[in-house]
């Protein structure tokens, strides 16, 4: 490998940190170099709307492996630089700083960015977004210092900032546009379950209402909703969905469709290039479908298959999709993809704030919700990764041990 | 600051000092342990930071949350497996040794 150029991997997150790690594991003793546009070595990222937001974890326990890490591994770490553009037929590519660099191969996991709120007096109302580690260390400074919250939008990010907010003791007020809470990601039983824990908690939750307008004077700012009810807060905080940042692919000519397109071992079209994590459309093995997830399970096995890939021993990514959502005291877990599902069955008490929701399709199960279950959502993980029949009559049987069904019990 | 001993199946041992405070998990991550996975970053979500600890006498007890995820790890569960994301460090911990298991995945 000497003397050939690096393997380049754009992006320093996640899935970026994983592939470096994959391909040194792998074997490939060449140089590696890693491009990421922020100030910080690559990162966790969920904590940021949660235990982050509360000022007791300093920025540096976040990281994903210390700087020690990448001398070990020889990896080329270059933080605070953009590429701006790839030449594919010459194999180059162009920072920021004007310098050009030959890759041999080529990862993209550039990640998302947040979608910006956009109505009348937006720009103005100094709104605050969870996206990377600055923007959590404006906001945990921020929420310090408020007494009323806005929270825009009821997904897993804006109910989880909202959660934060509500044990510090500030008065919050989530605004949310469908007529149920992660309406995308959970099945309306799980949605009610949340809206009742955040009103339990004193959260005044607004569901079917935009936020048409917002008037700021004095430090205060004023959403006028939808339905023309005003709502005056001294902090906004916005969690509304991101964007794919697929425009550097997208120059190279490379095929994006809500993000950048590759097959179900992470290639692009160009067989030097692949591409990982929440940037991807993606083929899913396991799925047998194209989409996009925003999460760490998938940056995390889509960028040991980019590796793969990059190493010359392509392998299909084909593991079971899940995720989790701190909010209070409950752990949300999701194995699969429960949306969409002809079937839900409830096992357990909402009431207790312990259960499961089962999600099954033509009479297969697709996927679990588990509120403080976590041994049925590693059960499910292991039925879903096993392909291991299993019935919707089971599910609503107390009597039977999901794990024991799962080990093949 | 008080010490704690990281030893892999092969009996290599790595002896670190760990913050008051962190988790056993963070210090290995931090300290370039190998074995520790902790995808989920320490959300007892996952159960891949899996540890077999020497002496549990001197470790707080296991919660719910933390003993329904031992039921899922990938090597086997033993009386004296831990999450090590669960167990925050303190002064009367120092000196505890823990041992990795063969795979977490």
């Amino acid at each position: 490998m000497t003397g050939k150029a690096p393997i380049v991997v754009i992006g320093a997150g996640q899935a970026g940190q994983q592939i470096c790690d994959s391909l040194r594991r792998g074997g490939y003793e060449g140089h590696l170099m890693l491009i990421g546009d922020e100030a910080s070595l690559p990162y966790q990222r969920p904590p940021l709307s949660k235990k982050f937001l509360t000022g007791t974890l300093a920025a540096d326990r976040l990281l994903l492996r210390p700087a020690s890490y990448y001398e070990q591994l020889k990896i080329d770490v270059h933080l605070n630089t953009r590429v701006v553009s790839i030449d594919r037929a010459e194999c180059r590519l162009r920072l920021d700083s004007g310098e050009s660099v030959a890759y041999s191969g080529l990862a993209l996991a550039t990640g998302t960015r947040i979608r910006a709120v956009n109505v009348a007096g937006a720009e103005q109302a100094n709104i605050h977004y969870v996206r990377g580690l600055a923007d959590g260390e404006r906001l945990a400074a921020a929420l310090a210092n408020a007494r009323r919250v806005a929270v825009i939008g009821g997904g897993f990010i804006g109910l989880e900032v909202a959660a934060i907010a509500r044990e510090q003791g500030r008065d919050v007020v989530l605004i949310e546009a469908l007529d149920r809470l992660m309406a995308r990601a959970v099945a309306p039983q799980v949605s009610a379950f949340y809206a009742d824990l955040h009103r339990g908690y004193g959260v005044d939750v607004l569901l079917n209402t935009g936020v048409s307008a917002i008037h700021n004077e004095g430090g205060e700012h004023t959403l006028v909703t939808s339905s023309a009810a005003e709502y005056t807060v001294d902090l906004i905080v916005a969690g509304i969905g991101v964007v794919p940042n697929s425009e550097l692919a997208e120059q190279a000519g490379l095929e994006c469709r809500n993000g950048i397109v590759v097959d179900d071992c992470a290639r692009t079209h160009d067989p030097l290039i692949v591409a990982a994590g929440d940037c991807t459309w993606h083929m899913n093995g396991f799925l047998h479908r194209e989409i996009r997830l925003e999460s760490v399970q998938n940056a995390v096995d889509q960028a040991k298959a980019a590796a793969a890939t990059l190493l010359g021993q392509p392998a299909v990514y084909c593991q079971v999709p899940w995720f989790w959502s701190d909010q209070y005291d409950v752990k949300l877990q999701i194995a699969g993809i429960g949306m969409p599902h002809d079937q839900a069955v409830v096992r357990g008490d909402p009431a207790d704030k312990a259960f499961s929701v089962f999600y099954f399709r033509d009479g297969a199960l697709v996927g679990v919700d588990s509120m403080n279950k976590p041994a049925e959502h590693m059960a499910a993980r292991k039925l879903l990764s096993q392909g291991i029949p299993f019935r919707a009559a089971q599910a609503g049987d107390s009597s039977i041990d999901l794990m024991q069904v799962a080990r093949g019990g | 600051m008080p010490k704690v001993t990281y030893r892999q199946q092969d009996g290599a041992e790595q002896t670190i000092d760990v913050p008051v405070g962190w988790s056993l998990m963070e210090a290995a991550i931090q300290n370039n342990i190998a074995g520790i996975i902790a995808e989920c970053g320490g959300g007892c979500a996952c159960a891949t930071c899996h540890v077999y600890v020497v002496d549990t006498a001197r470790l707080p007890l296991i919660a719910d949350m933390e003993g329904d995820m031992l039921e899922c790890t990938a090597a086997e569960r033993q009386p004296n497996s831990r999450l090590s994301c669960q167990i925050k460090m303190s002064a009367d911990m120092d000196g505890l040794v823990v041992l990795i298991p063969a795979r977490q995945t």
